[in-house]
Order: C-alpha cells, then sequence, then structure tokens
C-alpha cells in the first residue's frame, strides 16, 4: 500500500551524545530535497539538535537507551518525530516554559523547547511518565516565487520571438 | 579551542574551533576554564569565527563562563557570531550581559 507521504526515513541510534551531529546531518540531507535555504536548514538542524539531546540527557538520563528519528516529505513540509523509551516528563507544562531546566548542573539553559518552537510551524509533545517522550515537529519549506520582473521580462521575450516570426514570414 | 592571551589588556581571546552541542560543551567547558584559570584575565573574548553550528548547549556553556569571569570582576564578549548563532543568543536574553560586539 502506498504512503500517503512523498518520502519517508527512519533512523535508530543509541543515546551517545556524539550522535547528536550524526542526527542532525541525516535530518539535513534529507531535508535538501525540500531546497531549503541555508536559514531554514539551521533552523531544522537546531531544532533536532535540541530534540535528540532531551532523550539522551533527560529521557535516558544515567541510562543508555534507543533514540528514533523519522521524517517524512508532506509537499512542501517536512515532519520530523523523535522519540526515545526513556522516563518521561512529569510536567510538560513546566518543561515547555522558557528558561525552565531540571539539569542546571549540567550547564543547560533551558531554552531547547523554546527554540524548537521558533524554528519549525508546529511542535508538539507526547510523553508518558515511565514509557517515553514523542516530540513531533513540522515546517513548511517555502518555495521561491517568480517575481513581477521576471514575468514581464518573460512575456517581453514571448512577445519579440512572435514579433520576429510574423516579420519573418512577411 | 585557541587560546591568546594578551598581558598589557588582560584580554583572554578565545577561538571556538568545532560545533556547538552538549557533546562538545564538555570539552570547550574545561579548555576554557582551564585558561580562565591560568590567566585570570579581566575581559574573555570569545571568537565564533570558526563555528558553523550552535544549539542552546552554546547558551549555557557562555553562561557558564560568564559567572566565572563574573566572580573574577571581569567581562565576557563575543566576536564574529553569525545570524543564525546571534539569533539563538538573542532569544536567551544573554545578550544583555554578554554582549555580541563586531570584530575590530
Amino acid at each position: 500500500m502506498k504512503s500517503i507521504y512523498e518520502n519517508e526515513m527512519k533512523l535508530e541510534f543509541i543515546s551517545k551524545s556524539n550522535n547528536e551531529a550524526f542526527a542532525r546531518i541525516s535530518v539535513a540531507a534529507f531535508a535538501a530535497q525540500l531546497d531549503p535555504t541555508i536559514e531554514e536548514l539551521a533552523d531544522i538542524k537546531t531544532s533536532v539538535s535540541e530534540a535528540v539531546t532531551n532523550s539522551i540527557i533527560h529521557g535516558y538520563e544515567d541510562t543508555e537507551g534507543t533514540v528514533k528519528v523519522i521524517c517524512k516529505i508532506i509537499g512542501n513540509s517536512i515532519l520530523i518525530e523523535i522519540s526515545d523509551t526513556g522516563k518521561g516528563i512529569e510536567n510538560v507544562d513546566e518543561a515547555k516554559r522558557p528558561l525552565y531546566t531540571s539539569k542546571p548542573n549540567l550547564e543547560r539553559s533551558g531554552m531547547g523547547f523554546t527554540i524548537m518552537e521558533s524554528f519549525m510551524d508546529e511542535v508538539k509533545i507526547e510523553s508518558i511518565l515511565g514509557i517515553g517522550t514523542k516530540v513531533t515537529m513540522k515546517k513548511l519549506i517555502k518555495k521561491e516565487e517568480t517575481s513581477e520582473t521576471d514575468i514581464t521580462e518573460m512575456l517581453s521575450q514571448i512577445g519579440s520571438q512572435i514579433a520576429n516570426n510574423i516579420s519573418e514570414e512577411e | 579551542m585557541n587560546s591568546k592571551y594578551i598581558e598589557k589588556d588582560k584580554l583572554l581571546l578565545l577561538e571556538i574551533t568545532e560545533e556547538i552541542d552538549h557533546h562538545t560543551t564538555e570539552k570547550i567547558r574545561r579548555k576554557a576554564d582551564n585558561e580562565i584559570t591560568r590567566f585570570m584575565p579581566r575581559k574573555v573574548i570569545f571568537d565564533f569565527s570558526n563555528v558553523t553550528f550552535m544549539d542552546s548547549a552554546g547558551i549555557g556553556m557562555v553562561l557558564g563562563r560568564y559567572k566565572m569571569i563574573n566572580m573574577l570582576g571581569g567581562s565576557l564578549e563575543m566576536i564574529n557570531v553569525s545570524p543564525s548563532i546571534k539569533k539563538i543568543f538573542e532569544m536567551s536574553g544573554i545578550v544583555k550581559i554578554c554582549p555580541i560586539k563586531e570584530a575590530v
């Protein structure tokens, strides 16, 4: 049965911090097919980095587990799901609050969710204590529009070609 | 990380040479703290020329160094910060205490 998505990929890796770079580069490589701008790509990479880091240092804390990254392309949007089977978030609203962190001793700024919400168009957080957490993010990659001057140029070029054809026939 | 200490200005210039995320900040933090304790500078400048990526871990790293340098009565600045990374610093408000300057 054909998927409703134009393209999909799934990554799974152990919750080691050196995989943070691997995750964001992989998602960026997959997102490239939408022809994003440098800024859009940076926004996506940063958001992935935040979510993956959360799974590693909060979800799995001092243990080790698997982080799953699923990406789907639908139209001009990319959907990114980052999930873990770690300890879960007790209070999601508290976790989302800017500058709130449960790990100030790790020099965490508490800006992870704020950054995800600023850089992505939609962010959804689902979490069950003792079961795990799933963060779903979506971003529309804007297509560059043909400007008015381009269209005028094209029309005048077509017009001259027609004029030339007519004059040649005479 | 490359470090340069300018004795006459008691200025410590720290050039970060890698991406800044939770994984790399452990090493960056350690090296920066070593240099700061070694020289006890009046001002620390972080040079971001070669930083191609940063997430919120960078905010915590800079803030941690700021607290240390502040205890010594010194100040901290950042230079050559790319627009994407500047955006992240501005979101956290840290630029009020650790300004981003254009390199001279």
